[in-house]
């Protein structure tokens, strides 16, 4: 037998989380990581937080001014700012996999471009948002 | 599970699965994107954006036909399936062993069940 026949050949899987500090992770890649992360967030906070304030918004007027009070808490600032930009990260990513598909923009240069405009704009769109939130503006 | 034939040579490899989660995923997107993108327009072209106003999107109806709930629960049910789809995919890829799968996909099956009976009994009590 070879060498090669008795060392265990390598297997490439998915990413772990130990496995981030030794990749290299392009634009692309981030924006696709942060795709998972952000849809997992607002899985997790869907039941726990949107859909209770949504329901105070439109119960009654006075649950509604209720809902204000509660959403001009700090803390509870702080987490509509994660969820906004959450939300915003997801459906600009999420534009950006739908023109991939229709073969919008494919080319390495290009997708690795797009990867990072959708992180810049979800920033973006939050720190603006995020200013109305906290009262800038 | 590749391995499963039937007969001597039809091998079992899947029931396009994949396909069907792709669709779906895609589908139930570009419906939560329109949906997000007339929300977003009606609360920039709406006169005030007050407590009346903002129930209206989501109560209004046509004659006797409750557009806005039933719109309201397009969106939301697109939403269900495709963070199924979305934490399916993730435990796929992270969870390897068998239990610690089934058990995460169980969770994750309640969490938006119990999501979608929630959502739906606000939004149909308006």
């Amino acid at each position: 037998m070879s060498e090669s026949a008795t060392k265990p050949r390598p297997q490439f899987r998915n990413l772990g989380v130990t496995d981030l500090m030794s990749y290299r992770l392009p634009p692309a890649a981030k924006t696709s990581f942060l795709h998972r992360i952000s849809g997992a967030l607002l899985l997790l906070a869907l039941p726990l937080v949107i859909v209770p304030l949504f329901g105070q918004s439109v119960h009654s007027p006075e649950t509604f001014a209720a809902m204000k009070a509660w959403v001009a808490t700090p803390l509870c600032k702080i987490v509509l700012l994660v969820l906004m930009w959450g939300y915003f990260h997801h459906f600009c990513a999420g534009i950006r996999f739908l023109t991939l598909d229709l073969h919008i923009g494919n080319s390495r240069a290009d997708s690795q471009r797009s990867g990072a405009v959708v992180i810049g704009v979800a920033l973006g769109l939050t720190v603006v948002f995020g200013l109305k939130l906290f009262g800038v503006w | 599970m590749a391995e499963a034939r039937i007969g001597r040579r039809r091998r079992v490899v899947g029931a396009h699965y994949g396909t069907r989660d792709f669709i779906v995923q895609r589908t139930t997107a570009v419906i939560m994107a329109l949906y997000t993108l007339a929300l977003v327009l009606y609360a920039v072209f709406v006169p005030s954006l007050d407590f009346e106003s903002w129930r209206a999107f989501f109560a209004f109806k046509v004659g006797t036909l409750p557009v806005g709930q039933m719109l309201g629960s397009v969106a939301f049910l697109s939403l269900a399936w495709h963070a199924w789809v979305g934490a399916r995919d993730i435990f796929m890829d992270y969870a390897h062993a068998d239990g610690l799968r089934l058990f995460l996909e169980a969770v994750a099956v309640l969490w938006i069940v119990a999501s979608v009976v929630f959502f739906g009994q606000i939004l149909w009590s308006l």
